[in-house]
């Protein structure tokens, strides 16, 4: 397919690339990854391509969101904001004649049950209802089988529409969607939940609650390793084993000891704060391998230490994470405090100058308003980056591919 | 049958995962009641009523039992709590799915816990992290921090007493931890000893240890004024040797915080911090300290429990007055001599407080602002220099450090032993030993009681309340000992800080208590 040898030239580009120091406004010593390419982090998606947003009822969005406006500070919040993002964006377009890709604004990730975990029972029913209208009601959708479409499916694993790994395995991405790009947050090699094209977004974090516990930055950093989050899920997997692949519960018994290890199950109130005073930031994998921890510690500083074989993180033909964070595979934690201190000093720092790059802090977030270089710019990049369209994506009238039968029987009762 | 139910049994919990979701989940599967079923589930019931009769996870000690004997290779350095992969004979009903046909190295499923068979922190490592972290905060601190850091001058006024070691000691200890080049003027009255030398040659400063004849006096008024002269000489010295830097003033009886060396870092010509006073030092009588704030313009008057001299500032940060001490309420009960037990009250305005740029007490310098005195014109008439302030023509040219006074950098205290109070010398013969020998210490305290104690008495509380007290085979006149040893401790108490003479040791001997019943009667 086209749009991977993109992916693996941009991907090769960038890995013969060199850093570039700087200065920037504050004084604090920066670096910026630079390739031939240019510095794509702050490319401007305007003008590269142009985005058609299907109007929908709004039993798809706007009911769904009324009803449970919790969906706006979660993790998932994110389907929400790009629509948003998307009616008032200078890429949209209102002829859909002359789009390059199309957006169906379409919330399944907001049916949450009374403790604010979305259900995904009824996603794919939903998704396949909202497909089932743009087909009827537009001749694009049956052009390409949605091959220029592109939906934002944050939920635990992707299109898969199931947070346990195994059934969401077992039920592979939604067909419907198959020839569609996913904007998801999931990201794991040769897994059945990610296709080839898929773009891989931050989870979405509250931009105001961030900034808001910053502290200043000559505060020194004091803590070695800091984490703080469940290492045995107790209701679920209460023998540990299966959550986190036993890579948490590994870490709590080797580690709980050492004074160099700031690990605890606590919720504080310093929690960020607690973060911008620490060296490394444990990332391990939970039920799924993505957390808004990365995030946190790409914003504040603190170099994320990244738990979760075979992973596939945000916009990783953008952002050089190899340089960035530490990669420790999940069968060589027992030995993480070896391998964090021999890691050589002037590497730390450059991690450090990298993280402190604000254009690399500001692609993982997504404001309110919309700021340039935030996390919606770089959806936008990826999707310019995959233009233009393979001329085989346009299907001959009456041809078919999609299968609108597959998938489980109660996928097709209507929504 | 066994092994199967327990897979059966790790398989169906891995199924309720959220319960509240079953009926959907019952939909969505397509789960079909069957016999098969309803005997499986029976054999689950039965396998749990077993767990729980037996109080463990008997599953995993079966698994354990029975597969023990075929250890996979990756278990043999790393200690695993459950065996890493389920054994291919029990395949149907596993649940060790493949995240994908093609080649994934990452299986779904139970995994073991690896723990190390050493999970204790390795010393060498951590010394590595520290040095790593120290080599972070170094660069945090070259980005962040103060740009050009300037040499800090360090001006102390000592003299030799029995707490000096102790106040002189504590001063050298935060000086040697300050990160920017110091010099550490060391100022005595009396002249120059070889005890202050010793205690601050420890230190490995750059130090100028001079003297100031006349002995230190005894009154607390005549001692103020005896330091602030002091550290004129100090300044002349600064002036004499074209010391560039910052002047601040640690007396050797205050506590400095690190900060306040970084925060003085920002000083263009004078600058005045806050200062903490713990002026409740002498005894134990005095209850909380209140401390009216008087702003320049006398608006407001609030009581504040933390007592504390330093700027204040109006909205717009700018300089509007001071916050002094106030005095008031212990004007009848305050100190009047060195050791008296009573409260040491602070001067209006402590030299402490104020920090120079050296350049100010150089002589005919061109960028010297106008609103500066020349340092020879003051203070040469012998009158009392009562703060830097008087270097000055115009006081509103003094720069709020601290964010405006609102943090307390340092703290103001005096704490002194009565001035005829014995303390034991330094061994000066080690001393040139030790100073061949890099940093260890061969310097000794030996307090010698001479002559020795003849007579001792028990006191009246020992310092361990808890361990019973040796019962001596004379009853009868235990009961009148502790009657006469009431007096003792009020009076030994007074004499707290004297010599160590009068110091009594509780001695259970038989022969000892007469001998103590004999004194308490003569007393």
């Amino acid at each position: 397919m086209e749009f991977s040898m993109w992916g693996c030239l941009l991907l090769a580009l960038f890995t013969a690339s060199i850093g570039v120091e700087g200065i920037d406004r504050r004084g604090a010593r920066t670096e910026r990854i630079s390739g031939s390419a240019g510095d794509v982090l702050d490319d401007n998606p305007v003008g590269k391509l142009k985005v058609y947003v299907y109007e929908l009822p709004s039993k798809y969005n706007k009911k769904i969101l009324h009803k449970d406006p919790r969906c706006l500070t979660h993790m998932f919040a994110a389907e929400i904001f790009m629509h948003q993002f998307l009616l008032t964006s200078a890429v949209r377009t209102l002829n859909p004649n002359e789009a390059d890709w199309f957006y169906t604004p379409v919330y399944s990730t907001c049916d949450l049950a009374p403790n604010g975990l979305p259900l995904p029972f009824k996603s794919p029913r939903m998704m396949r209802s909202a497909i089932q209208l743009i087909s009827a009601r537009w001749p694009y959708w049956n052009r390409t089988e949605g091959a220029d479409h592109f939906f934002l499916v944050p939920h635990d694993f992707g299109a898969c529409f199931h947070y346990q790994e195994e059934k969401a395995i077992k039920r592979g991405i939604l067909p419907l969607l198959q020839r569609s790009t996913l904007v998801q947050t999931f990201g794991q090699q040769n897994h059945v939940c990610l296709n080839d094209g898929s773009i891989t977004i931050p989870p979405y974090a509250p931009p105001e609650k961030i900034m808001s516990h910053l502290i200043p930055p000559d505060t020194p950093r004091s803590i070695f390793v800091y984490f703080r989050g469940l290492f045995y899920d107790v209701n679920n997997d209460p023998e540990g084993g299966y959550y986190a692949r036993g890579a948490r519960a590994s870490m709590w018994e080797n580690f709980k000891n050492n004074p160099l290890f700031d690990i605890s199950t606590d919720h504080p109130t310093t929690y960020y704060e607690d973060m911008q005073r620490a060296v490394f930031c444990l990332c391990p994998l939970g039920w799924a391998p993505w957390s808004p921890r990365l995030v946190e510690a790409v914003i504040f500083g603190c170099i994320p230490v990244i738990i979760a074989d075979d992973i596939v993180l945000p916009f990783a033909d953008a952002i050089p994470w190899e340089e960035i964070g530490v990669f420790v595979a999940e069968k060589d934690v027992p030995y993480l405090d070896t391998i964090l201190t021999s890691i050589p000093v002037d590497v730390i720092l450059r991690k450090q100058r990298l993280l402190a790059n604000p254009s690399m802090k500001q692609a993982m977030l997504f404001p309110q308003p919309a700021q340039s270089g935030d996390a919606f710019h770089q959806i936008l990049n990826g999707l310019a980056r995959k233009l233009p369209h393979d001329k085989r994506i346009y299907l001959k009238p009456g041809e078919k591919v999609l299968n609108w039968t597959a998938g489980p029987v109660g996928d097709h009762k209507p929504w | 049958m066994k092994q199967l139910a327990a897979l059966q049994q790790q398989g169906r919990r891995s199924n309720s995962f959220r319960s509240n979701s079953s009926p959907l989940d019952a939909t969505v599967d397509g789960a079909i009641k069957s016999p098969a079923t309803i005997f499986w589930l029976f054999l689950h019931g039965l396998c749990c009523l077993i767990s729980l009769v037996l109080g463990f996870r008997f599953s995993r000690l079966v698994f354990f039992l029975l597969f023990s004997a075929s250890p996979s290779p990756s278990t043999t350095t790393i200690y695993s709590a459950l065996r890493t992969t389920l054994p291919a004979i029990s395949s149907p009903q596993e649940r060790n799915v493949s995240a994908d046909g093609a080649g994934s190295r990452v299986v779904v499923g139970r995994h073991g816990i690896l723990i190390r068979p050493w999970p204790h922190p390795d010393p060498a490592e951590v010394m590595k992290a520290h040095r790593i972290i120290e080599r972070v905060q170094a660069e945090q601190r070259s980005q962040y921090g103060v740009k050009n850091p300037r040499t800090v001058v360090a001006i102390t006024p000592t003299y030799v007493r029995t707490f000096q070691t102790l106040h002189l000691t504590g001063v050298m200890h935060s000086l040697m931890n300050v990160r920017y080049d110091l010099v550490w003027i060391v100022v005595e009255a009396g002249g120059t000893t070889n005890e202050t030398a010793s205690l601050i040659a420890k230190s490995g400063l750059k130090t100028i240890h001079i003297g100031v004849e006349g002995k230190m006096p005894l009154l607390w008024e005549d001692r103020h004024k005896f330091e602030s002269r002091m550290r004129l000489h100090a300044l002349r010295i600064v002036r004499d040797k074209k010391l560039d830097g910052i002047v601040m003033f640690a007396d050797d009886s205050n506590m400095h915080s690190l900060e306040l060396f970084d925060e003085i870092q920002n000083v263009k010509w004078i600058g005045t911090v806050s200062v903490g006073i713990l002026a409740h030092s002498g005894g134990s009588e005095e209850g909380d300290l209140l401390m009216r704030e008087t702003h320049a313009d006398e608006k407001d008057e609030k009581k504040s429990q933390i007592p504390v001299q330093g700027p204040a500032c109006n909205a717009s940060g700018n300089l509007a007055g001071w916050h002094t001490f106030d005095t008031q309420p212990f004007v009848e009960r305050s100190a009047i001599y060195i050791g008296d037990r009573a409260v040491v009250l602070p001067r209006k305005l402590e030299w402490a407080g104020f920090v120079l740029n050296s350049r100010l007490v150089w002589e005919d310098v061109e960028g010297n602002p106008v609103w500066v005195k020349d340092l020879v014109e003051i203070g040469k008439d012998g009158e009392d220099i009562e703060s830097p302030l008087s270097l000055l023509t115009d006081t509103s040219v003094v720069e709020p450090l601290g964010s405006c006074g609102r943090k307390v950098l340092l703290w103001w205290l005096r704490v002194e032993a009565r001035a005829d109070s014995k303390f034991p010398a330094r061994l000066l013969e080690l001393l040139s030993f030790s100073t061949t020998i890099s940093e260890t210490s061969l310097l000794l305290y030996i307090w010698i009681i001479d002559p020795p104690l003849d007579i001792t008495v028990p006191a009246k509380r020992t310092p361990w309340p808890d361990a019973p007290p040796e019962l001596p085979a004379y009853v009868e006149k235990v009961t009148t000992i502790p009657e006469n040893t009431e007096k003792r401790p009020a009076k030994s108490g007074s004499k707290r800080k004297r010599s160590s003479r009068s110091k009594r040791k509780h001695n259970v001997k038989v022969l000892d208590i007469r001998a103590s019943t004999k004194q308490a009667g003569d007393n």
